[in-house]
């Protein structure tokens, strides 16, 4: 280096360090595993979310059972949006959480689809008629809204009617794929997947009445490591609020 | 009769041929690599399709491109060895030589196991599987394989090129055995003039994919307008017969054919009336103007001078000269020829100091 | 026994998966790796990157293709449905299609392979001793190509057994039909059941490497051609 240079190499690390300093301290990145139904409204709430706090939200979807997983083995998230209740409430219990901060931000609604436009008529009553040949429910091993999905059939006593037409989705998305391609009639979706704006984006479907099933609550939960993280509190609080509330509403959500 | 007509080109290469070779013996196709012989070899077989060609053999029509004829090759009643024997390396030498041989109705066969096998000498290897064999032995299989198709037509490509000289020295005689012993036609390519003096009675001289001659073998080969004739060894074959044999001092009698003329050897015994081959080449004939008497050369003959040509060196030429029907070829220097005054007409004496018997 | 039923129907209709894969890639592979081998064609270079493309492509890929193109929309499931036999999807023959294009690279190869080693010659001398083609087939080219065919059908088997992402995007999890042991695996571990997934898994494992031995155990070094 010439020794003009040298003189300025001090000023600019410290510049450096200090912006560094300076952004982190403004805007943070929080590293969220997102219940694959929730993939659309976590995509809407994220672009508001940024421009309302500036911190920044990495997420990842996919199925609950697997993100369960992926914590325990040390995957690096730092919030959790389960599609279900009962892993939170594990994880919490195996001490890999926050105390206090889980809570349910949404509860899910089922609802009995057909990529068909009047395949699904508005009481459900297609499902008793059984002209089709399949019909896809998510894994209910895995999935809350397989689970919910067979407590409907059972309510409607049509389980052994329908279980050789049953075809399995590894998790909503698959089950949500088998009928948006054709191959599956019908199935029970999520109806965040099929509704935006207060209603349903195209096709048929019936949304299953809350009571047919057991209720589907989705708790959030901020995990160990992301218990220093300023944007990880923040992202709980805005899924609390308002603006949050309105975009879950807006896709088919109870609160 | 072998009547072939072919045209075929690849890139720096083309093939034109048009001869009619004899229905019997053998015929050599000869010339050094790239002439076209192994190609021609090939086309006959149906290994190879010449774009225009026209092939019969005997009495059987395998290619006519005219009439859009091309018989393929498993359906063509030829045999034929190849260089490097390609025995089936997962058969037994027993099962390789019955491959061809199951594959012909019975009614066809006219070449059994016994005479094949005895004929080249491979009856104690029946058992052996090909990578236990030496090479001689190999190709003594892969030529009994190709007897056993009772061909009609049997195509040697090089057979003896993949071997040392010792092999060769092997299997020489029992190709001249074949020769002797079978009514197949053969068509033997090779690019050694000495195989091909032992061997053929018909030579066909191949360069550059186009025929320069083709010609009984004696007299092809004393052409002195062929590249045949250039060469340290360029010579002359003659076919004639034992017409005496001297125990005494082991010398045999060699007649020349179609006339009382003949040349002496020393030789192992042998039955008069025999047919025997040798080549007695350029180099080892002298001429004289008059018959030496005293001398220990054994062969002395009148002959008449044909013709001249340019030898492989500027100091010497090469006389061509006719002995009552057989042909000669004497290599001298020019000055001897000048001082001879050598002409076509002239006649003169040839002293044969080497005659190599061939068989 | 820490296997339970369903992982036994698993195993059973995983094998069934494979040998019929096996089976029927022998059987139209042959032909394409004998083509491949032998064709001077410009056609060769295309025709091979595209036997090869499952090697490269991510198995979710072709399953996802072939979601759609075994669907009602799609070519496939288009011609199955005239022909009156519904749709492929959720149906072992449909994951009978996912599987022998899943595996097909890895039967051809080892057929070109092994073919193209015999090379010519061999042909040749068949044809100057009487063998017409088919018979050339079935008494040089296969028994020279046997180490070939072993290799292609026991990696055609294995690989198939793998199979993981092809069947989980048109499988639908059907127990008997569509519920391989791979799909079973990845149940046992979403649903938290350890023990069972261990097992299983534990049972492919040792399955795969006694395959795996057998193949390189049982090469001889081929003979040479002479």
């Amino acid at each position: 280096m010439t020794l003009r240079a040298s003189r300025f190499a001090p000023t600019c690390l410290a510049s450096l360090i200090a912006a560094f300093a300076f952004s982190s301290a403004q805007a943070d990145e929080v590293q969220v595993a997102v219940a694959a139904n929730f993939t659309a409204p976590i995509q809407a709430i994220a672009t508001e979310f940024e421009k309302d706090t500036g911190h920044k939200l990495v997420t990842s979807f996919g199925a609950t059972g697997q993100f369960y997983t992926q914590i325990k083995n040390g995957a690096p998230f730092e919030v959790f949006l389960s599609a279900d209740d009962t892993t939170p409430k594990k994880l919490e219990t195996e001490g890999d959480t926050v105390k206090g901060s889980r809570f349910t931000y949404a509860i899910g609604t089922l609802a009995l689809w057909s990529a068909k436009e009047g395949y699904v008529d508005a009481k459900g009553k297609v499902l008793s008629d059984t002209r089709y040949q399949h019909l896809s429910i998510a894994n209910p091993k895995t999935a809350p809204y397989g689970l919910a999905a067979t407590q409907v059939l059972a309510k409607l006593g049509l389980t052994d009617k329908v279980k050789a037409k049953i075809v399995e989705g590894q998790n909503i998305t698959q089950a949500y794929q088998f009928v948006s391609t054709g191959n599956a009639e019908l199935g029970f979706v999520a109806l965040s997947q099929i509704y935006k704006d207060g209603k349903v984006t195209g096709g048929s479907a019936w949304i299953v009445p809350a009571q047919m099933h057991d209720p589907i609550k989705q708790d959030a939960v901020i995990l160990n490591k992301g218990k220093d993280n300023p944007a990880a509190k923040a992202l709980v609080d805005y899924l609390k609020g308002p603006k949050a509330a309105a975009v879950i509403k807006s896709y088919g959500y109870q609160l | 009769m072998i009547h072939m007509r072919l045209k075929l080109k690849y890139s720096g290469f083309a093939l034109d041929v048009d001869l009619q070779l004899p229905g019997r013996g053998v015929t050599a196709l000869y010339g050094h690599s790239g002439s076209g012989k192994t190609t021609c070899l090939r086309c006959i077989a149906g290994l190879e399709r010449a774009e225009q060609g026209f092939i019969q053999v005997n009495d059987e029509i395998w290619q006519d491109s005219d009439q859009q004829v091309f018989v393929p090759p498993h359906k063509r009643a030829l045999g034929y060895v190849f260089q490097e024997a390609s025995l089936f390396p997962h058969l037994s030498v027993l099962a390789n030589l019955e491959f061809g041989l199951k594959r012909i109705p019975k009614q066809q066969r006219r070449v059994d196991m016994t005479h094949a096998t005895e004929l080249l000498g491979i009856g104690h290897l029946l058992d052996r599987h090909p990578q236990h064999l030496s090479g001689g032995e190999r190709q003594r299989v892969g030529i009994a394989r190709a007897l056993l198709t009772s061909p009609k037509l049997l195509l040697m490509d090089e057979p003896l090129a993949a071997l040392d000289s010792q092999r060769k020295g092997e299997i020489l005689p029992y190709l001249q055995r074949l020769h002797d012993e079978l009514d197949i036609p053969v068509l033997y390519v090779s690019h050694s003039q000495d195989e091909v003096a032992r061997l053929a009675d018909h030579i066909v001289l191949l360069s550059n994919g186009k025929a320069l001659a083709s010609g009984p073998i004696g007299e092809t080969l004393a052409r002195l307008d062929l590249p045949l004739a250039l060469g340290d060894d360029a010579g002359v074959v003659i076919e004639g017969h034992v017409s005496a044999y001297d125990p005494d001092y082991q010398l045999l009698t060699l007649q020349l054919p179609g006339t009382a003329l003949s040349i002496r050897v020393t030789h192992t015994p042998m039955d008069t009336g025999q047919a025997l081959r040798c080549k007695v080449q350029a180099r080892d004939v002298s001429l004289s103007l008059h018959g030496v008497e005293q001398s220990s050369i054994l062969n002395r003959l009148p002959v008449t001078v044909i013709s001249e040509m340019g030898a492989d060196n500027a100091a010497h030429v090469l006389i061509r000269l006719d002995a009552a029907g057989t042909p000669l070829l004497a290599r001298i220097t020019r000055y001897s020829r000048d001082q001879l005054s050598v002409h076509p007409g002239q006649q003169l004496w040839a002293q044969i100091k080497a005659v190599a018997v061939l068989a | 026994m820490p296997l339970s039923s369903a992982d036994f129907s698993a195993i059973w209709l995983t094998l069934k998966l494979a040998s019929l894969t096996t089976v029927i890639l022998l059987i139209i592979g042959t032909p394409i790796a004998l083509w491949l081998s032998r064709t001077r064609s410009w056609l060769r270079g295309p025709v091979g990157a595209i036997v090869a493309l499952p090697l490269v492509l991510p198995p979710t890929v072709i399953g996802f293709y072939l979601l759609l193109a075994l669907g009602p929309n799609g070519y496939i499931g288009q011609l199955t449905q005239s022909l009156g036999l519904g749709t492929l999807t959720f149906s072992f023959a449909g994951l009978v299609i996912g599987s022998v294009l899943y595996s097909m690279p890895f039967v051809v190869q080892p057929l070109q392979n092994a073919f193209s080693a015999i090379g010519t010659r061999p042909l040749e001398v068949a044809a100057t001793l009487r063998a017409n083609p088919w018979d050339t087939f079935f008494s040089v080219i296969l028994p020279l190509a046997r180490p070939g065919f072993i290799t292609a059908a026991i990696l055609g088997f294995a690989h198939t057994v793998g199979e993981f992402g092809v069947v989980l995007m048109i499988g639908g999890n059907i127990p008997d039909k569509t519920r391989v042991v791979s799909v079973q695996i990845y149940d046992h571990v979403e649903a938290m059941e350890y023990a069972q997934a261990h097992w299983l898994a534990g049972a492919m494992l040792v399955f795969s490497f006694a395959v795996l031995l057998a193949l390189y155990s049982s090469r001889k070094t081929k003979a040479g051609w002479s």
